[in-house]
């Protein structure tokens, strides 16, 4: 009675912790999306009041009509990742009702065949955004929306009797709000520029040009390819209607460059993942889609998988929280954390007493735990840190070694001791060859992140960095005397191979042999071991660490099966290799074979297979017959041929259907009785 | 991506070949010993990269470029991990690749192999055995078991005098086919029927036992050559598109010609189909019962992510039907759902929607779809908020059943053998009876007059001016109008179809297999 509800305490309390952590992560993330787009919107916000105040000021005095006809036209370049335009414009239209005007309208392609459906949905979005300003009329604008015949005149009369009729009504309140003008604009969101029909737009565009005067008109273009596009899809006659500004939107590999290094390069979100899985979302997302929302996503669900399959990540939280619950875990809990494999590795390390204490004391165990739990996260305070300085260092060599995001670099320090990786010593190798300004900018780089953080142990890298500085400076003074390294160096800037391999094994040489090292060189050796300490004893891989399981989650199997899923090979091989599925002796078999008690579907997918583009039915039924009889026969011979033969051509033609509803024939009119094969390519 | 990559080691190669050749005379010459020795190879690893580098610089992105291969790997890695996904086992590139030209005796074939060896796998090698050859008429003459016995225990020549000329004919055709290495080169029915004929003059049987070796050692090489292999893969690429066009180029396809109008037991309705089937004892009931509860104990998680705003796709072999039935009654009690069978043929988005503001307590008819689409987002917004509403978070889960599909075909017409086949001449016979002799007789002028068409593949139907005129000369109708008011009443039980053709004229046509309209007369014949 007591037990029973302990077990169930712990799920809620790991979806409670899953929630929070969620939670925050995506507050996090929509904070940085409105950060990122903060510059392009406040741009556009800006062209859109400036322009409108343009063109009211001309409509004022009527004498140029010439400038009165351009439509301004905020082109947006929003990149190829085209999931994630939603989300923007929709937080766009949402920043442009706040500062510029009610009159928000965006309109997809697909919802505009022609002309007529066009307008259609500009007016009954229009009116509806009306609706949404002043509840009280709403009555009256609803029925104009089901009567009114679309017509960019009646769109214009209504724009006046709506201004109009609220210009009286609060004239005080309108003229301290929106103190720019007397009546908004109307701004006119075109989600999918490309794949609107050209006619459409054309039409549109010339149309309201006419009618730019009575109804001021903004456009704003979602493009997700180039701003060609515009003149490709709209003559010069009609592009010379509009007033084009081209705003380009932050390309997405920033994007997932930010929301990386704000969600997993940081100790802020207990949660990590493990290399294979970081790999996959960002292999989803570069090969795939390139979109944020989806990356986020696959994120999610990590986080969901994570804490759903693994009991031990209650302890996923923050570290005092993460202490206290320590305290109360149950001994079930604790023997999950003996059978942690990082943990016992741990153990076996361990000197024998403490060995003993370990397995068999709970309460010992609990705060070895904390201990442990504590360690792992000053280990990621330090491993972060001491990542971003590595990649300070290894960011800017030539072709990039160790890859040029810190996501690549993170991957590989994930994956396994960097400092084992050729990679690594390529890069070290770089780093001996750089010359001293260089070598500076990075120390310095290097020097602030440490000063900015507040780690215990890495406070003295912070000194270091700024001793070795120091001497770089001073180096400066004894300059002169320094003739033979200068040299030396212009011999290393010759990019010929055959001149630097050789210049290189000179210079191996002569460190090895005699001790003729400048001052620089001897203190760029430093700095170079000192960096090569650094990430031997920080860049540790997770999996060394116990207690390591509770944080990361790193079943990328589960994920790839669900956010990549191969249906058709899923397909392929449960026709082909049953014995995959159903783990029956009988069904095992050779690659490429099926034995002949094979389900009936895999039986007739095998002999169609064997097929052209028709096929028979009568020679595929009998030779689907020849193949199940041989089979049945072991079995029983209880029943007589001709009802036996009856079942089996039905068991032919549930086997047939099957396969026709699953794609692989239909039926044909070609030949009598055939069906013809709609996949290519055989066994 | 393959081909660059390769490219690159290509041009990594030529800058290594230089540069060793050169430095190491050079260093050599002046420094010898082990030491040295070994740092010069370390060496030259790095200056090779730093060497190769440059030569990617022209792409942005070099990196991501680089770490393709990556992908491929990480994508198809943790297949070993777990048993459960049948994902990857065959490495993609073996699922659909382009067909070879294929024989139709090569399905019998590999149907008598099957049969061959019961209980265990065939291994391809077996088509060495030249015992299959004999094997090939035995299937498509009949099933009788001890036939098969006798002809295993002849000999080849034996068989050969026994076997009906036809047989022979069709044994003889891939054979030739394949002498030719022909796998992959185009063949026609030309040369086919040429090489029969030669057989059919020649009827020496020691020639043909000769060949029949010939062909079975061709057949086991091709089979060999198809191992996956990455070179083979690169080749393979470069020929995908003609052997597309090859596979659709001739419009002539060698399949037999025989049809199920000659077997017996070839029209089942969906009854007897259904009996026939009940009789059938389901074969790997523990198996697929372990299978199905494998993925019954993923019902809580899929109930914790649609509450958490993902959806959920199955997919795999096998229908998954009783698993979401069970799903539903277990977990969905206290749910407001919606099943939408998506096999069943009148499915639309109407109906969809419908059945959605069913649900939810509408009262009253809609203008248009989108004023319902519009009503049930409004309801909606109160249960989900619209950022979720619109993505649909796809989740992926292997559900591989090996369950029957029977209620998914069973709406469908798609028993292409037999529904179609019954049904209609029930239905022709029963609506002709109920039917004055004289529509009888127009009917059955229309169904002649088809019938004699059938091998005219331009016969768009029996204009209605010649109907009119072939009518009354059979005294069947005496004007225009009566015979319009008959085809009025046909069209009323879908017995006919009119057409206009480009000339503005009527063309009358029924819509029913010829072969059932031949069974039809037949029946009729008899009773009269």
């Amino acid at each position: 009675m007591y037990l029973k509800p302990k077990p169930l305490n712990k799920l809620k309390l790991r979806f409670e912790t899953y929630q929070l952590i969620w939670q925050q992560m995506k507050s996090e993330t929509e904070r940085l999306q409105e950060e990122l787009n903060k510059n392009l919107f406040d741009s556009l916000v800006e062209f859109l009041q400036t322009s409108h105040s343009g063109l009211w000021k001309n409509s004022k005095d009527w004498s140029c009509e010439i400038k009165l006809r351009e439509i301004p036209t905020a082109a947006l370049v929003l990149g190829v990742n085209v999931t994630d335009h939603d989300l923007t414009l929709r937080s766009l239209t949402e920043v442009l009702q706040n500062n510029v005007t009610p009159y928000v309208v965006s309109l997809q392609a697909k919802d505009c065949p022609d002309m007529k459906h066009f307008l259609q949905k500009l007016v009954s979005q229009l009116m509806d955004c009306k609706v949404d300003v002043q509840s009280k009329e709403k009555e009256s604008v609803q029925v104009i929306q089901k009567n009114v015949h679309y017509s960019m005149d009646s769109l214009s009369a209504w724009y006046m009797s709506v201004t109009q009729k609220t210009d009286p009504k609060m004239p005080r309140k309108k003229r301290t709000s929106s103190s720019q003008w007397q009546s908004p604009p109307v701004v006119l969101i075109l989600k999918d520029m490309e794949s609107f029909t050209t006619k459409v737009l054309q039409d549109f565009i010339i149309i309201s040009s006419q009618h730019l005067h009575e109804f001021p008109l903004i456009l704003i273009f979602g493009i997700a390819t180039s701003p060609v596009v515009i003149h490709r899809l709209l003559p010069h006659a009609v592009s010379s209607l509009l007033c084009i500004e081209l705003f380009q939107s932050l390309s997405c590999k920033e994007h997932l460059t930010t929301v990386l290094d704000k969600l997993l390069l940081t100790t802020q979100f207990p949660f990590k993942l493990s290399e294979k899985v970081l790999q996959i979302l960002t292999n989803i997302f570069l090969y795939h889609d390139f979109s944020i929302q989806n990356f986020i996503k696959g994120l999610q669900l990590s986080l969901l998988e994570h804490f759903y399959s693994q009991p031990l990540s209650v302890l996923c939280c923050n570290l005092p929280e993460a202490k206290r619950r320590i305290r109360f875990l149950s001994a079930n809990q604790c023997e999950n954390i003996r059978r942690l494999p990082s943990f016992r590795r741990y153990v076996e390390k361990q000197s024998s007493e403490k060995q003993v204490a370990l397995l068999t004391s709970d309460k010992f165990l609990k705060e070895e735990t904390q201990s442990l739990l504590e360690n792992l996260h000053v280990y990621h305070k330090n491993y972060f840190l001491v990542l971003r300085c590595l990649h300070q260092f290894t960011s800017s060599l030539p072709k990039y070694p160790l890859g040029r995001q810190i996501r690549e670099l993170y991957c590989m320090c994930l994956e396994k001791s960097i400092w084992d990786s050729e990679e690594y010593a390529s890069v070290l190798q770089l780093l001996r060859l750089l010359a001293k300004d260089e070598l500076m900018a990075m120390l310095q780089n290097c020097f602030k992140l440490f000063q900015s953080s507040s780690g215990k142990e890495l406070g003295n890298t912070a000194k270091r960095i700024e001793e070795f500085l120091a001497q770089f400076q001073s180096l400066d003074e004894t300059k002169e005397e320094e003739d033979t390294s200068q040299s030396q160096s212009k011999g290393l800037q010759k990019t010929d191979l055959y001149h630097l391999q050789k210049s290189l094994l000179e210079m191996k040489e002569l460190r090895s042999t005699s001790k003729r090292q400048t001052k620089f060189e001897v203190l760029r050796e430093q700095v170079v071991s000192f960096v090569d300490s650094l990430v031997r004893e920080y860049l540790l891989p997770p999996d060394t660490q116990p207690l390591h399981e509770t944080l990361y989650f790193s079943s990328a199997h589960t994920l790839r099966q669900h956010l990549n899923a191969a249906p058709r090979i899923a397909l392929h091989t449960a026709l082909n290799n049953p014995y995959y599925y159903l783990k029956n002796e009988a069904l095992r078999s050779e690659e490429g074979c099926i034995p002949n008690v094979a389900p009936d579907i895999c039986i007739a997918y095998k002999l169609h297979l064997e097929c052209s583009r028709l096929i028979n039915l009568v020679d595929w039924s009998e030779a689907f017959a020849t193949v199940v009889t041989a089979a049945e026969k072991m079995d029983a011979n209880s029943v007589t041929s001709e009802e036996r033969n009856e079942i089996i051509h039905a068991r032919f033609i549930r086997a047939v259907s099957e396969l026709e509803l699953l794609g692989f024939i239909k039926p044909t009119k070609q030949k009598t009785d055939h069906v013809a094969r709609l996949t290519w390519g055989g066994c | 991506m393959t081909s660059t990559l390769e490219l690159k080691a290509d041009k990594m190669l030529k800058v290594q070949f230089v540069g060793d050749d050169d430095v190491l005379n050079h260093i050599l010459d002046r420094e010898g010993g082990p030491k040295i020795k070994k740092e010069r190879a370390q060496l030259l690893v790095n200056t090779q990269k730093i060497i190769k580098k440059p030569e990617n610089e022209l792409e942005e992105d070099d990196q991501e470029v680089l770490k393709d291969h990556n992908y491929v790997e990480v994508l198809g890695q943790d297949v070993q991990e777990s048993l459960k996904n049948g994902s990857a086992t065959d490495g993609g590139n073996k699922v659909y690749p382009f067909q070879n030209r294929k024989h139709p005796e090569k399905m019998a074939k590999l149907a008598s192999e099957l049969a061959k060896t019961p209980r265990k796998s065939v291994s391809l090698n077996m088509k060495n055995d030249p015992k299959i050859t004999i094997d090939i008429p035995q299937c498509s003459k009949g099933h009788s078991s001890s036939d098969k016995s006798q002809l295993k225990n002849n000999d080849k020549s034996e068989f050969l005098s026994t076997a009906p000329r036809g047989l022979r004919k069709r044994l003889i055709v891939p054979r030739s086919h394949s002498d030719s290495e022909s796998e992959y080169s185009a063949s026609n029915s030309e040369d086919d029927e040429g090489v029969a004929q030669e057989y059919e003059e020649d009827t020496n049987e020691d020639i043909l036992s000769q060949k029949i070796q010939a062909q079975n050692r061709e057949v086991s090489a091709p089979v060999f050559r198809e191992t996956p292999s990455k070179k083979m893969k690169r080749e393979k690429t470069s020929h995908l598109v003609e052997k597309y066009f090859e596979a659709h180029s001739s419009s002539k396809v060698l399949t037999s010609d025989r049809t199920l109008q000659k077997l017996k037991r070839a029209k089942l309705d969906q009854q007897t189909l259904h009996n026939l089937l009940s009789k059938v004892s389901p074969s790997f009931s523990a198996e697929l019962k372990q299978l199905n509860q494998q993925h019954e104990q993923l019902f809580h998680k899929w109930m914790l992510q649609l509450h958490l705003g993902f959806n959920i796709v199955l997919y795999g072999l096998g229908s998954k039907r009783d698993l979401l039935e069970r799903f539903r009654t277990t977990m969905l009690q206290d749910c407001i759902h919606i099943v939408i069978n998506g096999f069943f043929p009148g499915i639309s988005v109407k109906s969809v929607l419908n059945s959605v503001t069913e649900v939810l307590d509408h009262v009253g008819t809609f203008r248009s779809v989108l004023d319902q689409l519009e009503w049930i987002t409004n309801k909606f917004k109160e249960v989900w908020d619209h950022a979720k509403q619109s993505l649909y978070n796809w989740l992926w889960y292997e559900t591989t059943t090996y369950s029957h599909y029977t209620e998914e075909t069973s709406y469908e017409n798609s028993l292409l053998v037999k529904q179609s086949g019954s049904l209609p001449l029930s239905s022709l016979i029963h609506v002709l009876r109920s039917l004055t002799p004289n529509a009888r007789g127009i009917f059955r002028l229309l169904i002649k007059y088809q019938l004699d068409n059938q091998d005219n593949p331009s016969y768009t139907g029996l204009c209605f001016q010649d109907f009119y005129q072939q009518c009354r000369e059979a005294f069947l109708v005496n004007s225009d109008l009566t015979l319009r008011a008959q085809l009025t009443e046909f069209r009323d039980h879908k017995l006919i179809r009119t057409k206009k053709g480009t000339d503005g004229v009527e063309y009358l046509l029924i819509p029913v297999d010829n072969g059932i309209l031949t069974d039809f007369l037949e029946n009729e014949e008899e009773e009269l």
